[in-house]
């Protein structure tokens, strides 16, 4: 079984909120010194998902990151998880795309990997928190699609799959390949250890660019972009919190309760 | 473009009702479509749609589409896409609205990315712009740490997914009047590939998280299972639901049906007593409509403080307890 894993680098979405500063002219979020970008939550998650996949049934998994600067890291990461192969994207054309432009280059990746049985995208972006890149790539390979799965397992050359619900999950049945997002619910990811994290340390990561892949000019304009950005701001939040004290805490306990009851 | 006009509603119906969410994208699209000046249309799929589609009318469609086939009763991602494209690309709306719900996460996508418009998704606020008369909507990014507006010039359909309760509902007239159009599109089975085999609730003990007054949640500083015991105590006395952050789900101490925030429910309950979580924006997302927000945790500069209006800076293991027995104590109506 070939899994290709689609993963993105992004800034560490756990820095806390007074941490994040954007740049409202550029339309773009700042980085805060000396935080190093990580690979997307349901992306690791997708990383799992293929190598628990790999762990039952044997195969390859492959991992794509499309983007700027040092996103050889996060194939090193998913490497290190468990993933045999990794190919970075990069190219000035493909800075700044939209969801159609992301899914347009991936797609050629994908294309010219070939063989795959299963293609994972995580169930959104945990930066700009588009989700649609999964699904649009899915129509761009002509294969069938099953968003936020929490469980995924491969039956007779076919996909079962667990879809999660806001009270409770679908079972569905879908054909190889499909294309499936992954969200968080299919659990936690492995830590690299040991061995996988010297054959990731040593491994050679292949740039593509557009030319590699084929990627058409026309295809990466701007000016066809079908969404844009207009603004960016933060919201601004000024709650006074009271601090409820006491001579201990069980103390301040109490005065919170007798607080809380009046407003109920 | 020119030829694309109107708004078109994309419909879900809960317990043969219009869902909530429907009736507020019937809000927020009679208010986009008047000020275009163009029509608001509704899409109704089901086995069965009876009645509802004089309901719509009520709420504000102009026109209703009904889809009604075995095939489209319960959700099915392939025949839903492949009903509303179809449609779509006959009647050539100018802005197509979902809600932000299970439905529409898996459908718009897949649907923008069969006509090519532009999307946005879990939307908190959706305007014309008076010059251009383009649709611009407002949505969290980064789980909520910042807001950006975006636009489609050119791409149509421009579509939106709204997140659920950040409009009011439309207002109902029974006098409205309006025009039922059957679809008489069949559906084509063979494009339908991925077979639905079993839908399954997942019951949690108690009131139901989005309806309930009160609601506990727990964060990673709960530390355990067992410890996480402590929350659902003060939840049982209070008459409240159970809620939790990420990481209580990920560790197994609670299930995952009771995450709370962007990746998980959203709730709006009276009193929200979050403990041992630090208010990541993308748990906070979750609560914020919440009337009173309460925190308790051992770090003075955790980011929930920023938001809540009550807190109790100490140790939770020191907190709860006393805080259960007073509460026993002050309402005693309740076991
Ligand atoms: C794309 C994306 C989606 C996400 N979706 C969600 C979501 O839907 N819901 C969600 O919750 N998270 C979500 N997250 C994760 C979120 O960003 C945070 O990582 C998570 O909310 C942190 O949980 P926490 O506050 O419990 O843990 P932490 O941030 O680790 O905070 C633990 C807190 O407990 C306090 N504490 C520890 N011990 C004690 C003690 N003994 N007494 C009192 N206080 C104590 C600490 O001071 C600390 O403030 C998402 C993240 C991403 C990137
Ligand atoms: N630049 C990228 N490189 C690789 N995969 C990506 C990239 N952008 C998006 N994806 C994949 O598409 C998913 C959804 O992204 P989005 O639609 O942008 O929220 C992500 O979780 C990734 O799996």
């Amino acid at each position: 079984m070939h899994t290709i894993v689609c993963i993105k680098q992004v800034l560490d979405p756990e820095i806390p909120p007074a941490k994040f500063k954007i740049d409202p002219e550029g339309k773009k979020v700042i980085p805060p010194p000396g935080v190093p970008p990580v690979i997307s939550v349901f992306d690791e998650r997708a990383v799992e998902a293929a190598c628990r996949l790999k762990d039952k049934h044997k195969g390859k998994i492959t991992v794509i990151s499309m983007g700027p600067g040092k996103v050889a890291d996060v194939i090193k990461h998913a490497i290190a998880m468990g993933a045999d192969d990794g190919f970075v994207l990069q190219d000035p054309a493909f800075e700044n795309l939209d969801s159609f432009g992301t899914a347009y280059v991936l797609g050629k990746a994908i294309q010219k990997i070939g063989g795959y049985d299963l293609v994972l995208c995580g169930r959104y972006s945990a930066d700009w928190n588009n989700g649609q890149v999964g699904s649009i790539l899915a129509e761009i390979l002509g294969i069938s699609v099953v968003t936020s799965a929490c469980d995924i397992e491969a039956v007779d050359k076919k996909l079962r799959v667990k879809r999660i619900l806001k009270d409770g999950y679908e079972v569905l049945e879908a054909p190889m390949p499909s294309l499936i997002t992954v969200s968080g619910e299919i659990g936690l990811p492995r830590l690299p250890a040991g061995m996988r994290l010297m054959i990731a340390s040593k491994k050679q990561i292949p740039v593509w660019k557009a030319q590699d892949i084929g990627a058409e000019p026309s295809a990466l304009d701007k000016a066809n972009a079908h969404l844009e950005v207009t603004g960016l701001s933060v919201p601004a939040r000024k709650t006074e919190c009271e601090f409820v004290t006491g001579n201990t805490p069980g103390e301040a306990a109490d005065n919170l309760a007798l607080k809380l009851v009046k407003l109920m | 473009m020119a030829n694309h006009k109107g708004v078109l509603v994309c419909g879900e119906i809960a317990d043969g009702k219009l869902a909530p969410i429907t009736i507020e994208l019937l809000g927020v699209g009679r208010k986009l479509a008047d000020e275009l000046t163009e029509e608001l249309c509704i899409l109704l799929m089901g086995g069965k749609t009876g009645g509802l589609d004089k309901e719509a009318i009520a709420y504000g469609a102009d026109q209703v589409y009904v889809a009604e086939d075995s095939l489209l009763d319960g959700y099915n991602s392939d025949a839903y896409t492949q009903v509303t494209a179809n449609l779509c690309q006959e009647v050539l709306p100018s802005i197509m609205l979902l809600g932000h719900t299970d439905v529409g996460c898996d459908l718009a996508p897949r649907l923008n990315a069969r006509l090519g418009g532009g999307l946005a998704m879990d939307c908190m606020g959706l305007s014309i712009d008076p010059a251009t008369k383009v649709l611009v909507s407002t949505r969290p990014i980064f789980g909520g740490n910042a807001y950006a507006t975006v636009l489609s010039k050119l791409a149509r359909p421009q579509m939106a997914t709204l997140r659920q309760k950040t409009v009011p509902p439309a207002e109902r007239n029974d006098a409205r009047q309006g025009q039922v159009i059957p679809v008489e599109n069949k559906i084509d089975p063979s494009g339908l590939k991925v077979k639905v085999i079993d839908r399954i609730k997942e019951e949690v003990e108690g009131v139901k998280l989005e309806d309930a007054e009160v609601v506990v949640a727990g964060g990673r500083g709960i530390g355990s299972a067992q410890n996480f015991e402590m929350i659902r105590e003060l939840a049982r006395v209070l008459g409240g639901s159970v809620g939790a952050t990420r990481p209580p789900c990920d560790e197994g101490w609670t299930p995952v049906m009771v995450q709370i925030g962007q990746s998980g429910k959203v709730v709006s309950p009276k009193l929200y007593i979050a403990v041992a979580l630090s208010g990541a924006m993308s748990h906070i997302v979750g609560c914020l409509g919440s009337k009173v927000i309460v925190a308790i945790n051992k770090d003075p500069e955790a980011n929930i403080f920023s938001v809540a209006h009550l807190g109790i800076v100490a140790d939770f293991k020191e907190v709860l307890p006393a805080l259960t027995s007073k509460f026993k104590e002050l309402l005693p109506t309740q076991k």
